[in-house]
This record gives C-alpha cells, sequence and structure tokens, in this order.
C-alpha cells in the first residue's frame, strides 16, 4: 500500500509539472489521473489496489459506529429496570486475528457491542476473554458478530 | 418567539446527550460490581458525550457558518478511548482479585490465571 500511494504521489506530481501550473487543483486533478493508471495496472502489483482497503476502513468505521449507538440502547435498558436482575459472566472467544493491529481492533469493535467488554487478550492464539453483562444472550450475541467483525478486519488489514 | 429548525436539531441532540449521560451515571451506581459498571460506563457515556458534540457542531454550522474540525476530532477520540479505558480498569480490577457479584456465573479467566473462582458465593461456600 505505501508503494501505491507513493507512485500515486509522484504521478500527480509529474501531471503538475505537465500541466505547468503550480496549483493545488492541478495537484488533485494528477493524483485523480494517477488513481485510475493505478486501477488499469492493478493486477501488477502483488497488494491489492489500496483503494479498496480504504473503503473496507470506512465501512469498518461506519460499523463502529453502529454497534457502539445500540449497545448504548442495550445498556440504557438495562438501567431502567426496576430491579435489576443481571447474570454476568466471564467467556472465553477463539478468533483467527493474530497481529497487533487486528488484536486492537476487534477489541475495540467487542467493547462496543452490546453487553460485552474486553477483560484479557492473548495475541499470539487469537484468543479474548470477554465479560458479559447478561450471561447466555450476550455471549451467543457476541459470537454470532464476532464472526462479522473478523471478516470486516480481515478485509483492512490482509491482502486476499 | 421564532426557533428555526437547525436551532431545534442542535438543541435536542445536546438534551438528548445529557440525558443519556444522566442514565449511564444512574448506571453507574445502580449497577452491582466493577465489572457490569464498566459497562454503563463505557457505551452509554460514549454516545452522551457524541451526541451532544454533534449538536454543538450543528449549532455552530447554522448559526456563524462555522464548520470546526476539531468538534469531529474530539467524537473520533472519544470513540477510540473509551473502550481503552473501560477495558484497562476491568482488566486491573481482575489482577487485583476484586470480587465479583454473586449472581456471576461463569468465570472463564480463572482457569487462565490458575485460581480458584473469583465468584463471591462459591468462595463463601468453600470457607465454611
Amino acid at each position: 500500500m505505501p508503494k501505491q500511494v507513493l507512485i500515486n504521489i509522484f504521478i500527480a506530481i509529474l501531471w503538475m509539472f505537465l500541466q505547468d501550473s503550480w496549483t493545488v487543483l492541478a495537484f488533485f486533478s494528477g493524483y485523480l489521473c494517477g488513481l485510475l493508471i493505478i486501477f488499469i495496472l492493478r493486477r501488477y502489483f502483488k497488494e491489492k489496489f489500496y483503494i479498496f482497503t480504504l473503503i473496507a476502513a470506512v465501512h469498518l468505521l461506519l460499523v463502529f459506529f453502529w454497534e457502539a449507538i445500540t449497545s448504548s440502547f442495550a445498556v440504557i435498558k438495562e438501567i431502567l429496570r426496576p430491579k435489576i436482575t443481571l447474570t454476568p459472566g466471564i467467556f472465553k472467544l477463539e478468533t483467527g486475528l493474530r497481529t497487533e493491529v487486528e488484536i486492537t481492533l476487534i477489541s475495540l469493535l467487542l467493547t462496543l457491542t452490546p453487553g460485552s467488554v474486553v477483560m484479557e487478550t492473548i495475541p499470539e492464539k487469537g484468543i479474548i476473554y470477554l465479560h458479559g453483562m447478561d450471561m447466555p444472550e450476550s455471549k451467543e450475541a457476541v459470537m454470532k458478530s464476532a464472526k462479522r467483525f473478523e471478516k470486516a478486519i480481515k478485509r483492512v488489514t490482509r491482502n486476499d | 418567539m421564532n426557533v428555526t429548525l437547525s436551532e431545534f436539531l442542535s438543541v435536542l441532540l445536546i438534551f438528548i446527550g445529557t440525558f443519556v449521560s444522566f442514565l449511564s451515571a444512574i448506571g453507574l451506581i445502580r449497577f452491582p460490581d466493577v465489572y457490569s459498571r464498566a459497562h454503563a460506563l463505557s457505551k452509554s457515556s460514549t454516545i452522551g458525550v457524541v451526541v451532544v458534540l454533534l449538536g454543538t457542531l450543528i449549532f455552530f454550522v447554522s448559526q456563524e457558518g462555522y464548520f470546526s474540525i476539531r468538534l469531529l476530532l474530539a467524537i473520533f477520540f472519544v470513540f477510540l478511548t473509551t473502550p481503552v479505558s473501560a477495558h484497562v480498569i476491568i482488566r486491573s480490577a481482575y489482577r487485583a482479585r476484586v470480587k465479583m457479584t454473586k449472581t456471576t456465573v461463569e468465570d472463564a479467566l480463572a482457569e487462565y490465571f490458575n485460581r480458584e473462582k473469583n465468584i463471591e458465593g462459591i468462595e463463601a461456600e468453600d470457607a465454611r
């Protein structure tokens, strides 16, 4: 990805020189041309086209916001119960994610899902211990959404 | 009294934000132990602060025509940092052997730390 961005900036500067105008507008039009050129030549790069990674990152951010909103309402529902009957517990979740960035991202996402906060991580094995607020239900909910997050994260960090 | 739509919207958002923050503060008092209090702290208060900031953003855009990038940055960083703080608090709480409530049903971390279960009810039975 850094290589592609560098080539794109190089094309943009080249475009600026060819136009003989030192303006931001010329740079941006050059950048757009560079994007088109790299898109056409994308199968000659080892990594995938970096705009696809960027789109996946934006998608991840939106998932992040959505989870935060729904989980806050789930917690408020618990708070407003006349009598609090929580059955909390700690459970184990195994993921296929290994690197530090991936573990960080999934921990952030899982902390924002309804009824779960990350307690302990073992990055080498991809194991995460979570504290669930309402035990059988929140465990199932987390197991279900963890798969979705894993897919969304892998699309950003992995190359296939 | 002529209230424009944007004014109404920003005031409504700020009101919702304050109300959600207030509810999460109630949750902080009502929940039984540190671990479940971290839930109230990490989720509802995030949304509360973010919605207040959004209301402020809309107010300044509509009234003074000033789009504040710094407010957006604040929203981004609140989203990024609150889960981390909740995680660190309950992680250190478990390592400091803070007791969990009696209604706790499962403690998978006990085997990882190689210690007997941290739940109050179970330990009381062992002592008897």
